[in-house]
C-alpha cells in the first residue's frame, strides 16, 4: 500500500491507482480530457499534469501510479502554468464556434478553458480544418472540433467491442475516422457522444434542437428492454428531447443502448390522445364515459371465464396489478403477460429471473448463453459480457444461433439436445464446466419462445443443478428477459389463474368463439388475426397493431409520462418517473382502470397511487425493496419432459423496432435503413 | 422709507414687467422645442429601440439559433426553435420577442455573438393592439432590413469601444 502526500495531505491507496485517481479520492480536481475511469488510459491529452518532486517535469497524473513516498502538488505554479499552455495548445486547432456546437453549455473543453486556461489567445495563423465524416444515422460528426482525446476510438473498441472507429496520420493530421465511410454497427453507438469531451461528435436527432440549461431533467428508468437502465429524460414543456444514462454501476454502468436512447422521438408519433369506439367498423372518438359505457355495455352479462387479459411488453406493474384485480372482480383467470407467448415455470423465482445479477457476470468463469443473442436482447448485458472476457481468463460458449456477439465464444450447439449432452457429461465442453468455478448461464427468450418452453427450462435448470449454479455462494442461473413490463407481470401474478388460460389458450379461445371480450394493456406483439369475433378493449399510448384491431381504445401514458414501478429482468423493481404529461385525454393507466372498475361495477379498493403501491408490496414484498435485487430461493422449477431437437432461434429480428414506440420513431426507422440486414455490410463504396 | 419703497414697486407694477420682459427676451433665442412628429432630436449611437434581426449583405440572415439571448434576457421575453436547415446550417424555426414583456435592457444584443439580434434606433412602434407587439422571425428581420443602413453606421461608431 504506497504512502504519498498530496497537497501536503498523506494518503495511503491501493497499489496500482493513479495520482489522478488518489486526487479524486482526496476530493482535489484534476482537469482531464483523454482519461475516463471506464476506458483505457493513453494519456495523450496532458491536461491533468501535476508537479511531482524529484521528477524533472511535470508527469500525466492519470498514466502515473502512485509510488512510496511521492511528494505531489497539484495547485503549484509549474502546474498552473503547465495547464494554460496545454490548453492554449489544445484551443490552437479548435474552431470556438460554441454559439453553433451542441455541446455548447456541457463542454468539458468549455468549462476547462474558462477554469484553467488562458484569458486571451495569441494564435494568428490559420487553424486546421477537418472534413467531416458520416458516422450513421445517431453520430453527428463535426471533426475540426476533435481534441484527438482518443475517447471515442477506445469506446468503441474496448466496451461496444466493434472496431469501427480509429485514428489515421500522426500528430496535427490525426484524423478520427471510420476508415471506409459506413454506419457504426454498434448498438451502443450514442455513447460516442457522451464520451466525446468536445462537440466533435453529438448526437443527430438531437441537432440543433435545444441547450442544456432550458431542459428539465427527470431521472428515471428506460423500458424499451429489460435491462432496465437508468436514464435521464430532458425535456422542454411537454416534449421530450433527449434521453442520456444515468450511472448505476449494477445495472448499465454508464451507458445506453441507442434503442434506449434514440427511439424517444417516436412518443411525439401514432399516440392515442382520446378515446375512441368502433362503431360500423369505423373507430370514432368519443368522451371516456362513452368509451366506459361502451366496454361495460359489452362485458356485464358476460360470464368470467369468457374474458380475458393481456399485458404487453411497456406495461407498467401498477397497470398489470390493478388489471389483475379488475379482472379478478369480474370472475376471470385468464391472464398472461407473455405476449411473446412464452412458455416458463413462474412459480419459482429463481426460475425466471437473472439471479446473478447484472453486474454478477463480472464474476463468473465460464458463460454459457442458450438460445439467446445478448447483443440484441439485453445490450448492456453483453457490454459486461465483453467487460468480464476483456479481464480475462473466461471461456464463453453459445447454444443457438451464431451471431457477432463482439467476443469470440464457442459455438456448441443449436437446440436443447447440447443442454442433455452438458447434463450427462457427454459433450466436449462440459469438461470446461465441471472446472469452472462460477459458471453462469444465461438464458434467452428464444429457449422458452417453443412448445416444449418448459421442458427446455428444467433440461437447463437440471444442467445447472450438475454444474453448481446454484449454491449458497454463487447463483449462476439466469433468464434474459425481452420486455420491461415481463417480470413486473410476473411479479404482481398476472398469470392465468387456477383453470385460467395462457396466451395460446386465449387466442385459440377467442378464435373458436369461447372467449368473448379480450383486453390488450399495450399488447401489440400478438397475432391479431387470432382474436376472431371477440370485443377487443385496447388500453395503450400508440396506435399500433392492438389498437388497430380493437373495438374500445383507451389511451394510457408512455413510460416518460407516468410515475409507475417496473421490474428489470434482474427483478429490481425500479421507479419510472413523470418528465411530461400524456397528450391530449391520455391518463395514467391505473387510473383509466380504476375509472373503469367504477363503470362495470367492480369498484378497485384504491384511490391514490400511495394506495395502490400499499396492496401491492402487500401483496408481494419485493416492490418494497425500490432499487434492490430480492435474492431468489432456488427449489426444482420446469417441468422435465421430451424435448424438440429444432434450433433455438432468437426472438429479436430487428433491435431497432422492438415496440410501439421504436416502430414509431423516424431515427429507429434511419437505423434499420442503415443497419440492419443487407445494409449492415454496405460502405461508402458500393455503388 | 421702506413703506415708500414696496408702495411704488406696487404702483408702477415692476415685477410685472420684469417678468413679462424675461418672457419676451426668449423670442429673441433660438427654439428648444421640437415639432414632434415632423422634427426629432439626435439620438445616440447606444440607443436601445425595436429590436431588429440583421442580415448579412448577401442576405443570409446572421442568427445562428445559439439561443444565448433566449438565455441572458431577465423578462424572458424571448422564445426560439430550432433545428438543422436543409443544407445542415443551424438556423431558428421561431424567434419571437413579446415586446410587451421587453424591459429594452439591451443584454440580448451584447450577448449576440454574431450582432444578429440588435436594438436599433427606432423608438416609434406602437400599436393599437397587444398582439401586434409580439414580433416573429419575419416582422425582426423585416425590421432589420428597413433599419440597416443606420444600425450598420452606429455598430461602426460604437467598434472601437466594444
Amino acid at each position: 500500500m504506497p504512502k504519498l502526500t498530496i497537497d501536503g495531505i498523506e494518503i495511503e491507496v491501493e497499489p496500482g491507482t493513479s495520482i489522478l485517481q488518489a486526487c479524486e479520492q482526496l476530493g482535489i480536481e484534476i482537469p482531464r480530457f483523454c482519461y475516463h475511469e471506464r476506458l483505457s488510459v493513453p494519456a495523450n491529452c496532458r491536461m491533468c499534469l501535476v508537479e511531482m518532486e524529484r521528477a524533472p517535469k511535470p508527469v500525466a497524473s492519470c498514466a502515473m501510479p502512485c509510488g512510496d513516498g511521492m511528494v505531489v502538488k497539484t495547485n503549484s505554479e509549474t502546474v498552473l502554468k503547465a495547464r494554460k499552455g496545454v490548453m492554449e495548445f489544445l484551443l490552437i486547432n479548435h474552431p470556438l464556434d460554441c454559439p453553433i456546437c451542441d455541446q455548447g453549455g456541457e463542454c468539458d473543453l468549455q468549462d476547462q478553458a474558462m477554469a484553467y486556461g488562458f484569458d486571451r489567445g495569441r494564435y494568428l495563423e490559420n487553424k486546421r480544418a477537418v472534413q467531416d465524416k458520416y458516422m450513421g444515422p445517431v453520430i453527428k460528426t463535426i471533426m475540426t472540433r476533435c481534441i484527438h482525446c482518443t475517447r471515442c476510438v477506445r469506446f468503441i473498441n474496448e466496451v461496444a467491442g466493434v472496431p469501427d472507429v480509429g485514428a489515421v496520420y500522426r500528430g496535427e493530421h490525426m484524423e478520427i475516422t471510420t476508415f471506409v465511410e459506413k454506419a457504426i454497427g454498434s448498438e451502443l453507438s450514442g455513447n460516442l457522444a457522451d464520451v466525446c469531451p468536445v462537440g466533435a461528435l453529438t448526437h443527430k436527432p438531437y441537432a440543433f434542437t435545444a441547450r442544456p440549461w432550458e431542459l428539465r431533467k427527470t431521472e428515471t428508468i428506460d423500458v424499451l428492454d429489460a435491462v432496465g437502465s437508468n436514464i435521464r429524460v430532458d425535456s422542454r414543456g411537454a416534449e421530450v428531447m433527449r434521453v442520456l444514462p444515468r450511472v448505476n454501476d449494477d445495472i448499465n454502468e454508464e451507458w445506453l443502448s441507442d434503442k434506449s436512447r434514440y427511439a424517444y422521438d417516436g412518443l411525439k408519433r401514432q399516440r392515442l390522445d382520446r378515446p375512441y369506439v368502433r362503431k360500423n367498423g369505423k373507430l370514432v372518438a368519443v368522451s371516456w364515459a362513452d368509451a366506459f359505457a361502451a366496454i361495460a355495455d359489452k362485458v356485464k352479462g358476460v360470464a368470467g371465464n369468457r374474458v380475458a387479459a393481456i399485458s404487453g411488453d411497456l406495461a407498467d406493474v401498477e397497470a398489470q396489478f390493478a388489471l389483475k384485480e379488475l379482472m379478478g372482480r369480474l370472475g376471470s383467470t385468464n391472464l398472461d403477460c407473455r405476449q411473446d407467448g412464452a412458455r416458463f415455470d413462474t412459480s419459482v423465482r429463481a426460475g425466471y429471473l437473472f439471479n446473478s445479477g447484472i453486474a454478477g457476470i463480472e464474476k463468473a468463469d465460464v458463460i454459457l448463453l442458450v438460445g439467446t443473442n445478448p447483443r440484441w436482447e439485453g445490450t448492456l448485458v453483453n457490454a459486461r459480457i465483453r467487460k468480464r472476457y476483456l479481464a480475462g481468463q473466461v471461456k464463453i460458449a453459445l447454444i443457438g444461433e451464431q451471431k457477432d456477439l463482439t467476443y469470440p465464444y464457442a459455438h456448441i450447439g443449436t437446440g436443447p439436445e447440447t443442454l442433455q449432452q452438458l447434463t450427462d457429461g457427454s459433450h466436449p465442453f462440459s469438461e470446461t464446466l465441471r472446472n469452472a468455478k462460477n459458471p453462469l448461464m444465461i438464458v434467452g427468450m428464444g429457449a422458452f419462445q417453443r412448445a416444449d418452453g418448459l421442458a427446455v427450462q428444467a433440461a437447463a435448470r437440471i444442467t445447472g443443478e450438475v454444474y453448481g449454479m446454484f449454491r449458497d455462494d454463487w447463483s449462476g442461473f439466469n433468464v434474459l428477459h425481452t420486455a420491461a413490463g415481463r417480470v413486473g407481470g410476473i411479479e404482481t401474478g398476472f398469470l392465468p389463474g387456477p383453470g385460467g388460460r395462457d396466451l395460446h389458450g386465449i387466442l385459440d379461445g377467442a378464435s373458436k368463439g369461447e372467449i368473448d371480450v379480450v383486453y390488450l394493456l399495450g399488447a401489440d406483439e400478438i397475432d391479431t388475426a387470432k382474436l376472431g369475433k371477440a370485443f377487443v378493449v385496447y388500453q395503450g399510448h400508440h396506435g399500433d397493431a392492438g389498437a388497430h384491431r380493437a373495438d374500445v381504445i383507451l389511451p394510457g401514458a408512455a413510460y416518460t409520462e407516468k410515475n409507475a414501478v417496473y421490474v428489470n429482468t434482474e427483478g429490481r423493481p425500479q421507479l419510472a418517473r413523470l418528465a411530461a404529461f400524456p397528450p391530449g385525454e391520455a391518463r395514467e393507466d391505473w387510473k383509466i382502470l380504476r375509472a373503469l372498475s367504477e363503470a362495470l361495477g367492480a369498484t378497485l379498493p384504491f384511490d391514490t397511487q400511495t394506495q395502490l403501491r400499499q396492496r401491492l408490496i402487500a401483496a408481494n414484498p419485493i416492490f418494497a425493496a425500490v432499487g434492490q435485487m430480492t435474492p431468489a430461493t432456488w427449489s426444482p422449477f420446469g417441468a422435465q419432459g421430451p424435448v424438440d431437437s429444432a434450433p433455438f432461434v432468437s426472438p429479436i429480428t430487428n433491435f431497432y423496432m422492438t415496440d410501439p414506440i421504436s416502430r414509431a420513431s423516424v431515427t429507429m426507422a434511419n437505423c434499420v435503413e442503415a443497419l440492419v440486414g443487407p445494409a449492415q455490410e454496405r460502405t461508402g463504396t458500393h455503388g | 422709507m421702506a413703506f415708500l419703497d414696496r408702495a411704488a414697486r406696487s404702483l408702477f407694477l415692476t415685477e410685472l414687467v420684469s417678468g413679462l420682459a424675461l418672457t419676451f427676451s426668449y423670442m429673441f433665442k433660438p427654439t428648444v422645442t421640437l415639432n414632434y412628429p415632423y422634427e426629432k432630436g439626435p439620438i445616440s449611437s447606444r440607443f436601445r429601440g425595436e429590436h431588429v434581426l440583421r442580415r448579412y449583405a448577401n442576405g443570409e440572415e446572421r442568427c445562428i439559433a445559439c439561443k444565448l439571448c433566449e438565455a441572458v434576457c431577465p423578462a424572458l421575453a424571448i422564445t426560439i426553435e430550432a433545428e438543422p436547415r436543409d443544407d445542415g446550417s443551424r438556423r431558428t424555426t421561431r424567434y419571437d420577442i413579446d415586446m410587451t414583456k421587453c424591459i429594452y435592457c439591451g443584454l440580448c444584443q451584447e450577448a449576440c455573438p454574431v450582432d444578429a439580434v440588435v436594438m436599433g434606433p427606432n423608438f416609434e412602434f406602437s400599436t393599437e393592439n397587444r398582439e401586434e407587439l409580439f414580433y416573429n422571425k419575419q416582422k425582426l428581420l423585416a425590421n432589420g432590413d428597413r433599419w440597416e443602413a443606420e444600425i450598420a453606421q452606429n455598430l461602426a461608431a460604437e467598434a472601437p469601444y466594444r
